[in-house]
């Protein structure tokens, strides 16, 4: 299972947190600043790999993280999940982000973390992984953001477009 | 483009979204937690209102807040109820701000029992999705308990993307309310077999959770998993899966077994990975982490599979990564430790070839062979049949071979004679007994020279001791090596009671150095005339005849002896004279390699270049650490090493930097270090499987060997076929006439490591004087000037012709002729005339090839030139005989007269400063390859090493055959900047490389 999947910058500010476990605020913070003085301080070409922090289940529990550009991308697991498997679920998630915001940065994240949480939600539920396929994920993204869309739409003009009409 | 403005429009409705809310706290830095707070202010009055777009908003940017570590427990309330707004957008951050905050003590929770059922069963399956990812994060048991039922409905659901998703969720329903197990586990079992691959994936990840809880409960799973592990292509589900079988087998140890084949599989397919993966800096790593495994692997045929593969990744493509061919010998040797291997073989073949190929690594293999050999009995322990035992096969032979280098040859020679060594197989007894002969010569010499003659004489007593064992094997072979040799010895004795130095003649009978030699070399040889292979030399044995065999080897034991009584008395005459046939035999035949002086003596003879040296050999390492497995030593010096070289580098590029400072630096550009920038400690003579016998390819690194013995050579090619020679055209007559004896232009093709069009950049041509009707191409292939013994004055070329005979008669009485110039003469047998031929010294039957060395003398080698010459030869029918001609020049290039030659940087950088050189530069135009193409190219047609590698230049050397220094400085904007002691020769050698790049 995986426990919690966090995002943050190279200075440790917080872009996207999502635990599967109940944690008090206060604990949530102090787990992500435990486990980016873990992350941070290692160098590019070290393993991908940590024993976890001891406020996130202690050595049970492993840390797997990527470094892109600007930002960590950190997934908490047990012993039932693959590192490697893992590795690549964030590198799929990483991608479809990419595709999602076109090119994205850590701008993206910032403004817009409730997107980045709905694209989460596609891959992973309630920490176990719901879905790898990058082109399953995105139809499904696409399909919700459509539906928000459509609903704009008709809050504005008070009329319902027909369905298939082209909104872009 | 619409939309925006419409959500523009809509944003405006609200005083502050969540875009606004994040600029906001970004643009208050100093008093952030200020800003934040009136923004809850903000949003708490944002809640009061009615409008559900309002509080959808408000409570997305809760969401927020709630990430940077604000209690937003508060607004539970506001949340459920933007959760039960009837549009999705604003269901979504309902949803989304729930499984954020809520828990199981959160009260409200109680509230959304209604709500969620009504989600799950919406008619939108988003709706149902959205409830569903949430739920999974706040599920409590009261909620399990009520929606239980839902759920499992949904499992069945017609669309798999709410099936993967109600049956994922039921894992977490499981754990707050474990009644439910029961009755939804024959819908979940059924789900393994979906058709949809994710809703097979999560019944597969459900599963797995749940047998790691309690494993027993779900062997009765294990063949459908079975059947999903050799079935599934999901890497998700095969991770799963595998996880899953760890906690089933302690259970059911059947099941171990029947998980071999398919895990192997596996296995292999990430050793096959490995092999793709390996550079030169992560290979010893690597091996490393195989080693570990085949200490701790159990089987013994996944153990022999992860031999197999350190050695197939070792050796791949000649040895390209091993930079520490003493680490390679170390692994090797640790190999060799492995009880009931079957691959002591390839063990024993990668030992021998390291050995002979490597030549700066012998000391070191002759001593850890000999280790090997003193501990043997180790080794083979009883069983004669231990596939191991053939490694020593390669150390006997090493040993023997090279035992010029061992340090302690006589203690080696007990071990190979010792009464346990009959026990062996006996192809190995007999490599013992020959190799044995070769120590014994090591050993008469070294103890001549030194003691008196006793010693000398008990070493020949030893082998009188101990080689009658041998030579009542049951083994012919080693029957036959130990009789001779034992009448050998016997005869040594004999003289030196006499007081006769033999050691000399004792040596002489094992002079000459091995040369590798390329895998197809036997091909060059011809058959005999009237030889055939494939005819029986006698009557085929009948069937029955191989049952006699036992008996014949009991009788075998005795026989030999009287038999052989008779030879022992072979005169020292008899033997000289057979040396000297022999030596004579392989003087004439041109497949055998001659011994060449060693490159280190062309050093030494000249002048300004004894700083450049040919190998480098770390030998400070002690053979052994106690405790450590040695391999490892390796990995920390490699490191070592190249932490020096990459400082060594540094200083070199300050250096540099300096001189183009001071205006006559050349331009360099640091780097990090690369993969080729990591230099192999020891050089490999690599022979490849595309070359001639003689010619040594450039390494991928781009350095090119030692060339040992080098010639040109001219391939003949008569054919009998129409050509499609231009020139033929005109004469088609005359064709038609002499149809039997056309000859075809034929380019003898090879590949070389840079691939692409290659033949057109011969070194030298032979070219069509006139197109007779027998007309005929002659093409160089690859020439290198050979140096023949004689090096000294610089001043012969060795033309090395193949003649092939591609016409259906025989040709005979050919005679080579050359027209001398001033300048080029051939070397013509002593008493004939400046104008008579040289005769080849064979017949060409149909089909056949063979080769002759002509040598020509030359004076100034600074300029290129053409030789008209005429190939006369007797075409023989059974009816006729025709006398034939054929015209041909012959073309000698400058680059013939270079030779590769190995040169160290800081030697070349002594050069370069030595103001000696003139400066000479080329420009390439229209070259498109990529830059390491271009310097194999260079290194390959022109004998030019690398000396030095730099992003985007590179620095080549060479030297001429009578000792002008080529210095070429290569960039990637394909120019070349050259110096060279002798102009004109530097003028040629750039317009030669000019031409082999304007033709490809």
């Amino acid at each position: 299972m995986i426990r919690a999947i966090l995002i943050f910058n190279n200075h440790g500010k917080p872009r996207l947190s999502k635990f599967y476990e109940h944690y008090t605020e206060d604990t949530e913070q102090q787990i992500i600043r435990e486990t980016f003085h873990l992350v941070s301080k290692r160098d590019e070409n070290v393993c991908n790999f940590l024993e976890g922090g001891m406020l996130i289940g202690g050595s049970d529990y492993k840390l797997i993280y990527r470094h892109y550009a600007t930002l960590y991308f950190v997934f908490c697991v047990d012993s039932s999940e693959s590192e490697l498997g893992i590795l690549d679920l964030i590198q799929v998630f990483v991608e479809t982000l990419d595709k999602c915001f076109e090119n994205v940065c850590e701008l993206d994240l910032i403004f817009h973390v409730d997107k980045v949480h709905n694209i989460l939600a596609e891959m992973v539920m309630g920490g176990m992984v719901l879905e790898t396929n990058m082109n399953e994920i995105i139809m499904q993204v696409d399909a919700q953001n459509k539906m928000e869309n459509t609903f704009l739409w008709e809050l504005f003009i008070g009329i319902k477009p027909e369905i298939g009409s082209n909104f872009k | 483009m619409a939309l925006k403005i419409v959500k523009g429009s809509i944003d405006r409705m609200f005083d502050k979204n969540l875009q606004d809310l994040v600029r906001g706290i970004r643009n208050h830095k100093e008093d952030e937690a200020k800003y934040i707070s009136t923004c809850i202010d903000e949003i708490k009055q944002e809640l009061k209102q009615d409008n559900i777009a309002v509080k959808a908003n408000a409570v997305c940017k809760l969401t927020y807040l709630q990430m940077l570590g604000y209690d937003v427990s508060w607004a539970a309330f506001n949340i459920v109820e933007v959760m039960s707004s009837s549009k999705f957008t604003y269901k979504r951050i309902g949803y989304l701000a729930a499984s954020q905050c809520f828990h199981e003590s959160t009260d409200v929770i109680m509230l959304t029992t209604n709500q969620i059922r009504k989600d799950l069963s919406s008619p939108n399956q988003y709706d149902t999705g959205v409830a569903l990812t949430g739920l999974s994060c706040f599920v409590t048991p009261d909620l399990a308990r009520d929606l239980a039922n839902d759920i499992m409905t949904l499992m069945s659901h017609t669309k798999p993307y709410i099936r993967k998703k109600a049956v994922l969720i039921m894992y977490k329903v499981f754990l707050k309310y474990p009644e439910s197990l029961r009755p939804a586990f024959p819908r979940l079992k059924e789900k393994l077999e979906d058709p949809d691959p994710g809703v097979q994936s999560a019944a597969v990840n459900v599963i797995c959770e749940l047998a790691r809880r309690n494993p027993k409960n779900y062997l009765s799973l294990a063949p459908l998993f079975f059947k999903l592990m050799t079935s599934s292509t999901n890497n998700w589900v095969l991770i799963k899966i595998i996880k899953l079988f760890g906690a089933l087998t302690p259970l059911e140890p059947r099941l171990g077994k029947k998980l071999i084949e398919p895990l192997t599989n596996l296995i292999h397919r990430a050793l096959d990975l490995l092999y793709g993966m390996v550079s030169k800096k992560n290979l010893m790593e690597i091996v490393k982490k195989l080693m570990l495994h085949v200490d701790k692997a159990e089987g013994t045929t996944y153990r022999d599979e992860l031999l197999t593969k350190i050695i197939d990744i070792c050796s791949q493509s000649n040895y390209q990564y091993i930079t520490n061919f003493e680490w390679y010998i170390s692994i090797l040797v640790e190999l060799t430790r492995l009880e009931g291997t079957r691959h002591g073989h390839l063990i024993a073949s990668q030992m021998l070839d390291v050995a002979i190929r490597v030549k700066a690594i012998r000391i070191f293999a002759v001593a850890q062979m000999a280790t090997l050999l003193d501990n043997a009995h180790l080794l083979t322990g009883n069983m004669q049949r231990n596939g191991i035992c053939e490694v020593l096969y390669a150390a006997a032979w090493i040993c023997g071979e090279f035992s010029e280098h061992l340090e302690n040859p006589m203690q080696t020679l007990e071990a190979m004679l010792r009464p346990k060594v009959a026990t062996l197989p006996g192809h190995i007894q007999a490599v013992y007994v020959q190799n044995a002969a070769k120590l014994f010569s090591t050993v008469l010499k070294s103890q001549e020279g030194s003691t008196e003659g006793t010693a000398a004489q008990e070493t020949s007593q030893l082998m009188i001791d101990r080689l009658p064992l041998f030579v009542q094997s049951a083994n012919l072979e080693v029957q036959e090596r130990a009789s001779c040799i034992l009448q050998l010895v016997k005869y040594i004795q004999k003289l030196q009671q006499k007081e006769v130095e033999v050691a000399e003649e004792v040596s002489a009978l094992f002079a000459g150095e091995l040369n590798p030699v390329a895998p197809k070399a036997q091909k060059k040889v011809p058959v005999p005339e009237g030889l055939d292979l494939d005819a029986w030399i006698n009557e085929p044995p009948s069937e029955s005849e191989s049952e006699d065999e036992q008996p014949k080897a009991i009788f075998a034991k005795e026989e030999p002896k009287h038999s052989r009584s008779r030879h022992t008395e072979v005169d020292e005459k008899e033997l000289a004279r057979r040396r000297e046939a022999r030596k004579q035999e392989q003087a004439n035949n041109p497949f055998y390699i001659k011994a060449s002086p060693s490159s280190q003596k062309v050093y030494q003879e000249s002048p300004g270049v004894e700083h450049i040296p040919v190998v480098q050999i770390d030998l400070t390492v002690p053979l052994k650490v106690p405790g450590l497995p040695m391999s490892d030593q390796y990995l920390k010096l490699e490191e070592e090493r190249r932490q020096k070289e990459r400082a060594d580098k540094k200083k070199k590029e300050k250096k540099k930097r300096k001189e183009k400072r001071s205006g006559r630096g050349r331009r360099h550009d640091s780097g990090p270090e690369s993969e080729e920038d990591i230099t192999p400690a020891h050089m490999v003579d690599i022979v490849t499987e595309e070359m001639p016998e003689t010619y040594i390819l450039p390494t991928p690194d781009n350095r090119l060997l030692t060339m040992s013995s080098t010639s040109i050579f001219l391939f003949f090619f008569i054919e009998q076929k129409s050509s499609k020679h231009k020139k033929k055209k005109q004469k088609k007559e005359k064709e038609e006439k002499e149809k039997k004896k056309k000859k075809k232009h034929h380019h003898h093709h090879r590949h070389h490591s840079d691939g692409g069009a290659d033949e057109s950049v011969q070194n030298g041509t032979v070219e069509d004087e006139e197109p007779l009707p027998v007309s005929m191409c002659l093409t160089l292939n690859h020439k290198v000037c050979d140096i023949q013994g004689n090096l000294q004055d610089g001043s012969q070329v060795v033309v090395s012709v193949i003649f092939e005979n591609k016409c259906d008669s025989l040709l005979k009485s050919m005679e080579f002729n050359v027209l001398d110039s001033l300048n080029s003469k051939l070397q013509r047998p002593e008493g004939s005339g400046p104008h008579d031929g040289f005769t080849v010294p064979f017949q060409l039957p149909p089909g056949v090839s063979n080769e002759a060395r002509l040598v020509f003398t030359v004076q100034s080698i600074v300029m290129p030139q053409k030789m008209k010459g005429t190939l006369t030869f007797i075409v023989k029918n059974e009816d006729s005989s025709i006398h034939e001609k054929l015209d041909f020049k012959l073309h000698f290039t400058c680059t013939s007269y270079l030779i590769t030659t190995p040169c160290y940087s800081d030697a070349f950088a002594k050069l370069l400063e030595s103001g000696d050189l003139k400066c000479s530069s080329v420009r390439l135009e229209e070259v498109n390859m990529p830059f390491h193409h271009l310097l194999a190219r260079i290194c390959f047609h022109h004998h030019f090493s690398v000396v030095e590698r730099i992003d985007s230049c590179a620095s080549m050397y060479s030297r001429s055959i009578q000792g002008h220094h080529v210095c070429l400085l290569v960039k990637t904007t394909v120019s070349i900047d050259a110096k060279c002691d002798e102009p004109t020769l530097l003028g040629n050698v750039l317009d030669e490389i000019k031409q082999t790049f304007s033709q490809c």
